[in-house]
């Protein structure tokens, strides 16, 4: 059993990778798994589960919203959909993210000190 | 709002996230399967892939929750179908722990209304008793009510202090009220000018005295105690301005105090102002107890400089008449020691409450240990529910707090129930309490003792379940999944808790045993106390004073006793009777002056011993069972005669001539002024305050004599306690002739304190029968419950080891070798409990040693006898477990597997 803390890979990066799959199209519970898994070439070892959490806080917090459709496989599922407020969370947390990126990339630089 | 909404559209939700992660899986398998894979591998694939479900499930619908709320919410619903599904055990605890937060909730109430809460009146922390020691005043070390105060001595106070609001003195007494129904004899008290100011609580009808009725040969006034105007005036307002009879005297009534009041912690009916005439004030006289209100903002020690400093200022403003010398008083080393005024309401009581509190909660920790004791049973029972949890992903801290919220209930309800236990707790220790517990009026249950119930409710459910909740769900807990459980034989490690919980029982139990053994060594020890008089049960005694107003010359009051105690002795009956200023422990206001003997030389030759002096007719030494030690006994003629003659006890002849033969002949007298008075008997050693005081030296004058406080007229004690032996003494019949003996000398004589001996003596020693009572129950209390933890561990060890036990008798060990070995593991717990629990009560006892007499706090004889009765209880207890561990039939113990 892991932790979540395993699972999350830091706080906040499942999230922001859900809202910028979702950027692109709006998807339902299992494309969404099965998109970050490819785009990452499963890198990211990451629970399918743990989708699931996450998404509700996002519900919540109202940065996606979800509506019950038929998908391409003509399943009943609930579709999640990136709203403004999610939008604009999304540049914040991406822009935010680089420069923490730009950060810990300069300290571990070889050769620079 | 938006919270509101989700509360309510939360069922939804929850509906939609098992429908998609359902969806999320079937998707899953179909795509597997799809991929060639057979169904079976796929379910198992994508459920691996996915995570735990319920876990994703419960993580997600977590996001909508109040979480901590709500689980504690399951939680509570979780205990109760717990609690419920075991309603043996939980009757048990319930109970358990209703009996000893009920006994920790009433006792607490009485430390509470009693110690704890401020007096009843407005900021009462400004008031204090003006409390004074004299150490250089030989013989007043025996008055453990230090040196009152003289009337000289409060009106320098008053009005030249700079300490005080206001201060002023009192005194209790007696007054007969005539003319409203039959005679009665009823409580008073006497308060000057500045006591009721100090008190500041306003009165419930009329006005409180004024100065204006402190004024001597002034207007009469009284004012009458709401009690005593409910009783005899039924509550008439009008009865303000009208006029009573009190001692002989018409007095105005001018109000009546409210409801409840007490002057300190003085029950009365009437108050009487203390009209002191200046100009016949003297410096001696002391008297009166003063009681004031210190100004805002000034601490004890700063009232204490200001009498000192005043202490010269009263030797120069007043003397004790032509000759004396006002400041020889210096070398009695009046040093003032004010206390606050409720440490003087509380006296002595707060030490019984105090160690009365302590091992009720003793008796409460015991009885947590039992309940562990049964939630570690229960809970290992329970151990493959809590291991399904935990497979099941439930964290640790989840399942500690599931099962501390278990018990915490536990202990609330067992709270709640045991406050109606306390409310019935409380009448009792009010019946059985000492009839002399300061402040009983005040006693209830109050919101802060109620606070105190819900605290150690919520402290005790805490304590319960904390061992069992750590033991068995906590971090490290080995949890192990098994099959049915066949345990082998249980480890050493898992009965250790167990085992320490007994042991501390056993050692509890045993500190408050040998507390209620050494207060019945105490008990034993006063009986054989002689207190000076015998056969305390025919001996009715009751006091009658015959006022000045009534009968004027002395020798008529003189008269009128002789022909009382004629008639009594006369009474059917009666052996013999006698009479007295006080009886000894009756608790009334001793007199007592400078001794001085003629052929002793004093310094200063004003200084001599002070004495208690008592006066006693002729019969009353036999009627009252007192020997006569050495002399005789005053006659009827000596008295009449005013024949200068004086008894005195053992140990003042022995202090002062060596041996009591040594004493007759010898002359002693009061003060310079009265005529040397003929040592010619000398009496046994009486306990005048009870028999854990010493017995105090006293001078027996004759209840008439010449030049008695300096008049020059022959004096007589006008009130006096007559004393009737009589083996029908206290019965109803026997009362009502004693009645109509006493009416038909004068029927305006009120009879009052009418008792036995007996019940004068009970009450004296009630303090101490008071604490026997409560810690013997505390004791017995510890001491059921440490035999139950005992039997219980035991019993629960034989059946646990039931298949070794079964196997040990089939390889052909005997019946007596099993009960030897469980006899052993039982002695074993109990000797470690005797051995910690000596140790406990060796420290602890001493806490108790003012309540003591006659044993000293170690006494070696308890500790054996209190050790060696818990052993062999305790290996009672094992033995019948033991017993039947001998009758298990070695093929069905095997079989059980």
């Amino acid at each position: 059993m892991k932790t979540r803390e395993q699972r999350d890979l830091f706080p906040g990066a499942l999230e922001m990778m859900i809202l910028r799959t979702l950027k692109r199209q709006p998807l339902h519970g299992y494309a969404l798994a099965q998109h970050i898994k490819r785009t990452s070439n499963d890198l990211l070892q990451i629970e399918e589960g743990s989708l699931y959490p996450a998404l509700q806080r996002l519900l919540k917090e109202e940065l996606v919203k979800a509506e019950w459709g038929i998908s391409s496989t003509n399943r009943r599922v609930r579709i999640y959909k990136l709203t403004a407020k999610g939008a604009k969370h999304l540049e914040h947390e991406v822009s935010r993210f680089e420069k923490m990126l730009e950060g810990i990339t300069r300290v571990l630089a070889p050769g620079e000190s | 709002m938006n919270w509101l909404m989700q509360v309510f559209s939360r069922r939804r939700i929850y509906g939609d996230l098992s429908e998609e992660i359902r969806g999320h899986l079937e998707e899953k398998i179909e795509e597997l399967v799809a991929d060639g894979m057979s169904r079976k591998e796929a379910t198992a694939a994508a459920c691996r892939a996915f995570g735990n479900v319920t876990l994703t499930e419960e993580d997600s619908r977590n996001v909508w929750r109040w979480t901590s709320v709500e689980e504690l919410l399951a939680d509570i619903r979780y205990g109760l179908r717990a609690l419920r599904h075991n309603p043996m055990f939980t009757a048990v605890a319930l109970l358990t722990i209703a009996i000893g937060i009920g006994a920790n909730t009433a006792v607490f109430s009485v430390v509470n209304s009693v110690l704890l809460k401020p007096l009843n009146y407005p900021n009462a922390e400004q008031l204090v008793s003006l409390h004074q020691i004299a150490p250089g005043a030989p013989g007043l070390a025996d008055f453990e009510t230090g040196l009152h105060l003289s009337p000289s001595m409060y009106f320098t106070y008053a009005e030249h202090n700079r300490a005080f609001q206001s201060l002023g003195v009192w005194n209790t007494g007696t007054a007969s009220v005539t003319g409203l129904a039959e005679p009665e004899q009823v409580r008073t008290v006497e308060v000057s000018d500045g006591v009721l100011q100090a008190l500041d609580v306003p009165p419930a009808v009329g006005r409180w005295l004024s100065e204006a009725d402190q004024v001597p040969r002034g207007p009469q006034r009284v004012m009458l105690s709401y009690g005593y105007w409910q009783r005899r005036f039924g509550g008439d307002r009008s009865v303000v301005g009208r006029n009573i009879t009190v001692d002989a005297r018409p007095r105005e009534v001018v109000g009546v105090t409210h409801k409840g009041f007490r002057l300190v912690d003085t029950d009365f009916d009437v108050m009487v102002p203390l009209a002191f005439d200046r100009r016949n004030l003297i410096l001696a006289g002391f008297g009166f107890e003063g009681v004031a209100r210190v100004k805002p903002g000034v601490t004890i020690a700063e009232a204490n400089a200001d009498l000192t400093r005043m202490l010269p200022i009263w030797m120069d403003s007043w003397t004790n008449g032509p000759g004396t010398n006002p400041h020889f008083y210096e070398t009695w080393k009046i040093t003032p020691m004010i206390r606050p005024l409720k440490r003087e309401v509380i006296g002595n009581v707060s030490d019984v409450l105090w160690v009365v509190m302590g091992t009720i909660g003793l008796v409460m920790l015991v009885a947590c240990a039992n309940v562990t004791n049964l939630l570690l049973v229960r809970i290992e029972a329970r151990q493959q529910e809590l291991a399904v949890r935990a497979a099941l992903g439930a964290g640790w801290g989840r399942m500690v707090r599931g099962l501390l919220v278990e018990s915490v209930m536990l202990g609330l309800m067992g709270g709640a129930l045991g406050a109606a236990f306390a409310y019935a707790g409380v009448r009792l220790l009010l019946a059985i309490g000492p009839a002399n517990l300061p402040r009983l009026s005040e006693i209830s249950l109050d919101a802060r003792t109620l606070g105190f119930t819900v605290l150690l409710a919520l402290f005790s459910g805490l304590l319960l379940g904390l061992i069992p909740a750590l033991k068995y769900a906590g971090p490290g807990a080995s949890l192990a999944l098994r099959s049915g459980g066949r345990a082998a034989s249980a480890s050493r490690e898992r009965h250790r808790a167990r085992n320490i919980l007994v042991v501390g029982q056993v050692a509890m139990a045993l500190v408050l045993l040998v507390s209620a053994g050494l207060m019945i060594r105490t008990f034993q020890a006063l009986r054989t106390v002689d207190p000076g008089f015998t056969d305390a049960q025919h001996l009715q005694v009751m006091r009658i004073s015959i006022p000045g107003a009534l009968v004027a010359e002395p020798e008529r009051v003189l008269r009128i006793q002789n022909e009382i105690l004629e008639k009594l002795a006369a009474t059917p009956g009666v052996k013999s009777a006698g009479l007295v200023s006080e009886m000894p422990m009756e608790g009334f206001d001793s007199d007592w002056d400078c001794i001085f003997a003629q052929d002793k030389t004093y310094p200063d030759d004003v200084m001599a011993p002070l004495r208690l002096y008592k006066y006693i007719s002729p019969g009353f030494l036999q009627t009252a069972g007192t020997r006569l030690v050495a002399g005789r006994e005053f006659t009827w003629s000596d008295v009449y005669g005013l024949r200068p003659i004086v008894m005195i006890s053992e140990n003042l002849a022995r202090e002062t001539w060596g041996t009591p033969s040594a004493a007759l002949g010898k002359q002693l007298r009061e003060f310079p002024s009265m005529p040397w008075h003929e040592v010619i008997g000398v009496i046994e050693d009486v306990r005048e305050r009870g028999v854990q005081d010493k017995a105090p030296e006293i001078v027996y004058w004759p209840p008439m004599m010449e030049y008695l406080f300096g008049s020059k007229d022959a004096q007589t004690v006008r009130t006096v306690t007559f004393v009737a032996r009589s083996e029908r003494a206290g019965t109803e019949s026997f009362l009502n002739e004693v009645r109509q003996a006493v009416w038909s000398v004068n029927s305006n004589l009120p009879l009052a304190s009418v008792r036995t001996m007996e019940e004068v003596y009970d009450k004296s020693v009630a303090r101490t029968s008071f604490t026997l009572v409560m810690l013997g129950i505390a004791g017995a209390m510890a001491l059921v419950l440490g035999i139950i933890g005992i039997y219980g561990v035991i019993s629960y060890t034989v059946s646990q080891r039931k298949r070794e036990i079964g196997i040990r008798l089939a390889l052909g060990a005997q019946g007596e070798d099993v009960v030897r070995m469980i006899l052993r593991q039982g002695a074993k717990m109990a000797l470690a409990g005797v051995a910690i629990g000596i140790g406990a009560a060796l420290g602890l006892t001493p806490l108790m040693r003012s309540l003591l007499f006659g044993v000293t706090a170690q006494d070696p004889r308890t500790f054996a006898a209190v050790a060696s009765l818990l052993i062999l209880v305790a290996l009672l207890a094992c033995y019948i477990p033991a017993r039947r561990a001998t009758r298990i039939d070695p093929l069905v113990a095997l079989r059980y597997e």
